[in-house]
């Protein structure tokens, strides 16, 4: 209780302290929470629910769950082979050292602008730390457990449902929060790009060539809000899965 | 790596750069799109000598070396605050995990009005990116010190500050390290990505988008997005190694 009340007081004294100030300065690029929060009301009744935060929403999870995926089957397939992984692991330590945003402009000629540039961006994001992570997990599971599954007759498919994966999810999970915060990146940047016709970051980078800073400020702060909920979704996820666990 | 790794790993590469060459010489992949693996390397090649593009790669270089710096100055010496006076650290855990999440590219537009498309705006969101992952190392790293040792000192008669600089920081640097190895990979995405936003000026990612503005350009993007790709590997490479090295005894 103590440690709550620490961690909340604090929080609220910050907001508080950052109301006063700002109001005080009145400067226009630093708009007081209170307005902010008024804007993002305004917002919200203006349709901008189901017009940017859903459409950006739908985006990322398409490409999270898509890249992640694929990541981490791959990844468990390579980090199950000594040979194949020891082929692929300079080429993945490339691909995953590439800042995705540079790619940005190739998927924009390949799928041209729209959702399939923008989902692609986000899926390329999230597929190489999963998989490297995936086949670093998938790497170290004991020797001494696939021996003890295969002396007591497991088939295959037992063997990666009770052995494989199971060591494998520490490393799966540390690779998908990395992901995560790396989609959010590309979501916004891909949104940002000439062309993009709705989305948080089309309507932040919109709101600034009006010198809205409210819209801009409201923007930014659903984000915030937006990668604190995601964060804490996949942290339940994680003991859900962890529970689910023989 | 063993020398079967090493063999491997180049046959490896020597097979995806093939496959990329037959996909895009069969014609199964269009030229405009993905251009065969040779035409990015030669490409990639010529753009080493290129001295208006080795000046990109020195502007790149030099916003995210100056904003890791800027982001150790203030990540750790706030890390160490945090994590070895847990009242303050509680109450600003807080704050951190509602700081944390907004993805840095949102400030882009908004630094860019504030402080122009420069060098300013660009160490901003590197920095603010980069501060993350070593301000949580520092203090995980705190937490993960031996109490032992520190009761240890603290029965000889030495103060707090003397067990935190003594015991404390050393046992976290290994973590440090690490968390400047995250913050790396970070500033290197946001540096390049303020730069293609900015627009203007020198850098990798002003290269790039305007390479996405002219006929042909696809070369010259994935051209340089290998040498972005290759300066990735490069930088976390050297500190991986630096780590191993410095820390040998954190590696047992």
């Amino acid at each position: 209780m103590r440690g709550f009340a620490q961690r909340w007081l604090l929080f609220a004294a910050c907001v508080v302290a950052w109301q006063v100030v700002a109001a005080a300065a009145a400067d226009p690029f630093f708009p007081p929470p209170s307005v902010i929060g008024r804007q993002m009301y305004g917002l919200a009744r203006a349709g901008a629910g189901t017009g940017d935060v859903l459409p950006s929403l739908l985006r990322l999870g398409a490409g999270f769950v898509l890249g992640s995926l694929a990541g981490v089957l791959l990844g468990l397939a390579i980090g199950r082979s000594r040979w194949v992984f020891q082929l692929l692991d300079p080429v993945l330590q490339f691909f995953r050292a590439v800042p995705p945003p540079t790619l940005v402009p190739v998927f924009v000629v390949l799928f041209s602008i729209g959702p399939r540039a923008q989902i692609a961006s986000i899926v390329f994001s999230v597929l190489w730390p999963v998989l490297l992570n995936a086949a670093d997990g998938a790497r170290r599971v004991e020797p001494l457990h696939l021996e003890t599954a295969r002396a007591f007759r497991l088939t295959g498919p037992e063997r990666l449902a009770y052995v494989i994966v199971p060591a494998s999810l520490p490393k799966i999970f540390a690779g998908l929060r990395l992901a995560l915060s790396l989609a959010l990146i590309l979501m916004v940047f891909s949104e940002l790009q000439p062309g993009a016709a709705n989305g948080i970051g089309f309507r932040l980078q919109e709101a600034t060539t009006r010198f809205d800073y409210e819209t801009v400020w409201a923007a930014i702060a659903l984000l915030g809000m937006l990668g604190y909920a995601l964060n804490a979704g996949l942290r339940v996820v994680e003991r859900q899965v962890w529970r689910g666990q023989p | 790596m063993t020398r079967s790794g090493w063999v491997l790993g180049a046959a490896g590469i020597t097979l995806v750069v093939a496959a990329s060459e037959v996909l895009g010489r069969a014609g199964i992949v269009h030229r405009d799109f993905l251009p065969p693996a040779s035409v990015i390397l030669t490409r990639a090649g010529e753009l080493a000598f290129d001295p208006l593009f080795r000046a990109d790669v020195a502007a790149t270089l030099t916003a995210w070396g100056l904003g890791l710096l800027i982001a150790v100055g203030l990540a750790v010496p706030l890390g160490l605050l945090l994590g070895s006076v847990p009242p303050v650290g509680r109450a600003v855990t807080t704050i951190v995990e509602f700081l944390r999440p907004i993805p840095s590219v949102a400030l882009i537009p908004l630094v860019a009005m504030m402080l122009g498309a420069g060098l300013g705006m660009r160490l901003t969101v590197i920095v603010y990116a980069a501060v993350w992952p070593i301000l949580f190392n520092t203090v995980y790293g705190l937490r993960e010190v031996d109490p032992l040792a520190k009761e240890t000192l603290r029965a000889f008669g030495f103060g707090e500050p003397s067990v935190l600089l003594r015991v404390s920081l050393p046992a976290t640097l290994p973590f440090v390290a690490t968390g400047v190895r995250m913050a790396a990979a970070v500033a290197l995405i946001l540096a390049v990505t303020a730069e293609m936003f900015g627009g203007f000026g020198s850098g990798i990612g002003i290269f790039i988008a305007q390479a996405a503005n002219y006929p042909g350009g696809i070369d010259d993007t994935l051209a340089a997005t290998v040498w972005a790709g290759l300066i990735g590997l490069a930088v976390n490479g050297l500190l991986a190694g630096g780590e191993r090295r410095l820390f040998r005894w954190a590696y047992r």
